[in-house]
């Protein structure tokens, strides 16, 4: 392999394993603060993507305001999503909630082919992210320019959050222990939603930018992401932002290095990222940046 | 005695309904009838996990998998297998192997159940929702390796033709087993150290319960009971395909276990013929339709919608499912116990269980 | 019976327990008591291997059982209740002491499924020997109740003897009268000294209530902050300078 080839799939890696961070963000995020894996965050995702299209094909907006509208939606969806789903069950077993989010997850996607046809449709082209740029041997389209600055916008802008106001303290507090911050007089259900909208706006954002990258849109597109956005949030520690950045950053470079130096692997891409999540799990099963517990007895 | 009597009368009910059904069904009916039996299996093993060992696994479909190939890899004759590997073909030890189907059968539980040992191993010791995305990447892992073995499993091709062995009798024989054997083991002294698990695990160990060794057993012998499960579903339709054994068909147990109650064998027999029915019968949601004065376009999906809202709707409103833990016994029909049961169907949510 | 050897424990940056050294004879009633969060717990999760100690080993009738799986701890003959009492929730009285009585059936899950004859004898001798425990504490007229139903005391009398089911020689009870009034006290001291006698054990017991532990131990230790601060008699203990402040605080 020469150098302008590695330097390609480097790039490569680095604009999917950004996106697969800005995913990864609202699964830790969710995560950090209900102790669950809200299984339905791929098909926010692509619900995300979904709403983009129609506001700029059906309803004729310029795509940014179509982006901004589509975001709107998309965290309006999460917030009533947790209402629906999550809030009834909070002081229920683990497994229940499980069971619901697996429920939501399938209720999305198949809600998704009833409305929006199972058939894929094509998002427009956006010039502003569609266009081929170069660097030399180097090209890549230029919406994997935009996707790392996005996502570490927002990672910035989260540790901001969750750091240094007043509504991140809540948020940390909520997440150490409910009960306690309910008598601290913390709006809890205030502060689940706020979580869950933001979350899921990352998540359109996340599935906005995966079709600008690739344009084809479906009902089902956000399974596998979404799979692998909640494991590289469990690489990096879940309930850690900074560690879903990390784990998004390093699944991505790892399954596009894999690919590209060793293709008779290509048929098992979609393997890598589960063997790397049961390895992970067993050698440090609090993530790379998680802190490890004790069981209290 | 007088138990042993209705039990007798019982079976012996059950045997001719299921003779009758056998001679007088049409194809498309009996095949309803056969995949519940299929499913009652299926939704068994997977409750044993959930509901008695309180382990929670999401990876059944690929130990179905596992199973399916095994069975249906050990029962086509060397020509089946000649014709559908055209791409490639098939290894040489694997082509003229053909044992009789009962044999198949053990090999495909036995093939799944080893698989989960070995994993099992490491994969039990993780918690809750990790174990759940863990068996969940362990089913997708499987499916990957499958799609890609093109010379032993033909790949994406998948195998056409496996010979059709899952009669009225078999299905319905392996089921019965897998319900007695459930209820066995259930009751038995080592049933107990299992639900001593789900219940706790620290007091469990505190009272000289190996849990890591009960949870190891419980997930192979689930898994066994899957990998037969997944044979014989292979050996009723003829045809398998990796994509068949997504985490789609997981679902479908999960909605079983969850529905018919978490923790009772009852439950999971009558949820798997629900279930299995309701499948066929809304059928009709997804495709159009031309009965009578109805017309209806069908809306592809809306049949997986309902079955969405089903189980989210039990979850959270009926969390303890259609028999909650309660397990079928002849005092049912005595009044004391009819009525408790009446009060546990009609009541709501049993017990919260404590802890997010 | 029962030795450690400066044993610590430390959580991150916090010891919960620094260099326990306990010694304890066959049929002592051993208390081990101090202010909460002494570590008196962890003592109890590290002896019967919740937790494996960072430092120090445990010594359990002359053999090194330091960082064994409480399963194998509780084989070996080490038994104990939970302070945040902890009942198998979906199980009647009896079905809690059966689990316990489980490990000395010496069967296996082949036996066990099958029903064979000679498991259902064992099943039958392990239920009679439950229901004779249960006797023993009055609970005989539950068993078929369901276990977190059964009042506090209750519950604290069927850990005990989901314990004893174990058929321990060392007993380790955390708090046994939390939650009782003088009476059921009383009746619990007496109930100590009978099991005792009865199942020739060794009894190393955590408890707030001052009249029991002086009554019933014969010897006690005395943790605050993890640091043991005296041992010795009832006698010795409540005329120690060190353990008057730790309870009452120094000025």
């Amino acid at each position: 392999m020469d150098l302008p080839t590695f330097f390609q799939q480097l790039v490569n890696a680095l604009s999917l394993g950004s996106l697969y961070a800005l995913i990864a963000i609202g699964y830790t995020m969710v995560y950090g603060i209900l102790r669950l894996i809200n299984f339905a965050h791929g098909d926010v995702f692509m619900l995300g993507a979904y709403f983009a299209f129609y506001a700029i094909t059906a309803l004729l907006m310029p795509w940014w305001i179509g982006f901004i509208v589509a975001l709107s939606l998309t965290a309006l969806f999460g917030i009533a999503l947790e209402r629906v789903a999550y809030r009834p069950l909070r002081d229920s077993p683990r497994l229940s909630v499980m069971i619901s989010a697996i429920g939501a997850s399938f209720l999305i996607e198949n809600l998704g082919i009833v409305i929006f046809g199972g058939r894929p449709k094509s998002f427009p082209s956006i010039p502003l992210f569609d266009t081929v740029v170069r660097f030399g041997p180097v090209s890549m389209l230029s919406v994997s320019l935009f996707i790392p600055v996005i996502t570490i916008g927002s990672l910035i802008a989260l540790t901001l959050i969750v750091n240094h106001t007043k509504t991140g303290l809540a948020m940390r507090a909520v997440s150490t222990d409910v009960d306690a911050a309910r008598l601290m007089a913390v709006d809890v259900n205030k502060i689940v939603a706020f979580t869950f909208g933001v979350g899921s706006l990352l998540a359109g954002l996340g599935g906005i930018m995966w079709t600008m990258k690739y344009p084809q849109l479906n009902p089902l597109m956000g399974i596998m992401p979404g799979l692998k956005c909640f494991i590289a949030a469990v690489i990096g520690g879940i309930g850690n932002i900074g560690g879903a950045v990390l784990g998004g950053f390093l699944l991505g470079i790892i399954e596009i290095l894999i690919v590209a130096f060793l293709p008779a692997l290509t048929g098992y891409r979609d393997a890598f990222a589960f063997v790397l999540l049961i390895v992970v799990l067993l050698v440090k099963p609090t993530g790379l940046l998680g802190k490890s517990q004790t069981v209290k007895v | 005695m007088k138990k042993m009597y209705k039990n007798l009368i019982g079976i012996a009910f059950l045997g001719g309904a299921l003779a009758l059904a056998n001679t007088f069904l049409g194809p498309f009916e009996l095949r309803i009838l056969n995949l519940s039996a299929i499913y009652i299996i299926l939704a068994l093993s997977l409750n044993l996990l959930n509901g008695f060992t309180g382990l929670f696994s999401l990876g059944h479909a690929g130990f179905m998998a596992i199973g399916a190939y095994v069975s249906a890899l050990l029962t086509m004759t060397p020509y089946q297998k000649e014709m559908n590997f055209f791409l490639a073909p098939i290894v040489p030890w694997m082509k003229d192997i053909q044992i009789p189907f009962v044999f198949a059968l053990i090999a495909a539980g036995a093939f799944a159940a080893l698989v989960a040992f070995l994993i099992g191993a490491p994969v039990l010791r993780l918690r809750d929702d990790y174990l759940a995305i863990a068996t969940l990447g362990l089913a997708e892992i499987i499916r990957v390796l499958i799609t890609n073995a093109q010379t032993l499993t033909n790949g994406a091709q998948g195998l056409k033709g496996i010979p059709k062995y899952s009669t009225t009798w078999v299905v319905w024989g392996a089921a019965a087993l897998a319900a007695l054997f459930m209820v066995m083991l259930l009751r038995s002294s080592y049933g107990r150290t299992i639900k001593a698990v789900r219940d706790d695990e620290i007091a469990a160990e505190a009272m000289g319960v190996n849990v890591f060794k009960v949870k190891l057993t419980t997930f192979v012998m689930s898994s066994f009971m899957a990998g037969v499960g997944g044979a014989l579903l292979g050996h009723m339709i003829t045809t398998i395909d990796p994509k068949m054994f997504t985490f789609l068909l997981t679902f479908n147990i999960i909605l079983i276990v969850v529905l018919g109650g978490n923790g009772s064998i009852t439950g999971s027999v009558l949820g798997a013929i629900i279930v299995t029915m309701l499948m066929e019968i809304l059928r009709f949601l997804d495709m159009p339709m031309d009965f009578l004065f109805i017309k209806t376009s069908g809306l592809p999906g809306l049949r997986m919608v309902v079955f969405s809202i089903m189980l989210m709707f039990v979850v959270i409103y009926r969390q303890k499912g259609l028999m909650g833990s309660v397990e079928f016994s002849w005092d049912m029909f005595s009044g004391k116990s009819f009525r408790a049961l009446g009060t546990s169907i009609f009541s709501r949510k049993n017990g919260k269980k404590g802890g997010r | 019976m029962l030795r450690t050897d400066g044993v610590s424990m430390r959580f991150g940056g916090l010891t919960a327990v620094a260099d326990l050294n306990i010694e304890i004879d066959k049929n002592e009633i051993i208390g081990l008591i101090g202010p909460n969060g002494a570590g008196k717990t962890t003592a109890f999760n590290m002896i019967t291997g919740v937790y494996a100690p960072s430092e120090g080993r445990i010594y359990f009738k002359g053999k090194d059982i330091t960082g064994e799986k409480s399963h194998k701890i509780t084989e070996r003959g080490i038994a104990r209740t939970f302070q945040n009492i902890r009942l198998f929730k979906e199980m009647n009285v009896l079905e809690n002491v059966l689990v316990a009585g489980y490990l000395r059936m010496g069967t296996n899950v082949f036996q066990a499924t099958l029903h064979l004859p000679g498991y259902l004898r064992k099943e039958k001798k392990s239920r009679e020997f439950a229901m004779s425990l249960l006797e023993s504490v009055n609970l005989a007229d539950q068993a078929e109740e369901s276990a977190i139903a059964l009042p506090y005391g209750k519950q604290r009398r069927l850990e005990i003897v989901r314990a004893l089911a174990t058929k321990p020689s060392l007993l380790l009870l955390d708090e046994p009268a939390a939650g009782m009034n003088p009476q059921e006290s009383i009746e619990l001291m007496d109930f100590i000294v009978k099991i005792r006698d009865e199942y020739d054990l060794t009894i190393l017991l955590i408890e707030h209530h001052m009249q029991v532990v002086m009554g019933v131990c014969e010897r006690m230790y005395v943790l605050d902050y993890g640091v043991t601060i005296a041992r010795g008699t009832p006698e010795v203990i409540q005329k120690d300078q060190k353990v008057i402040e730790a309870y009452l605080g120094v000025e």
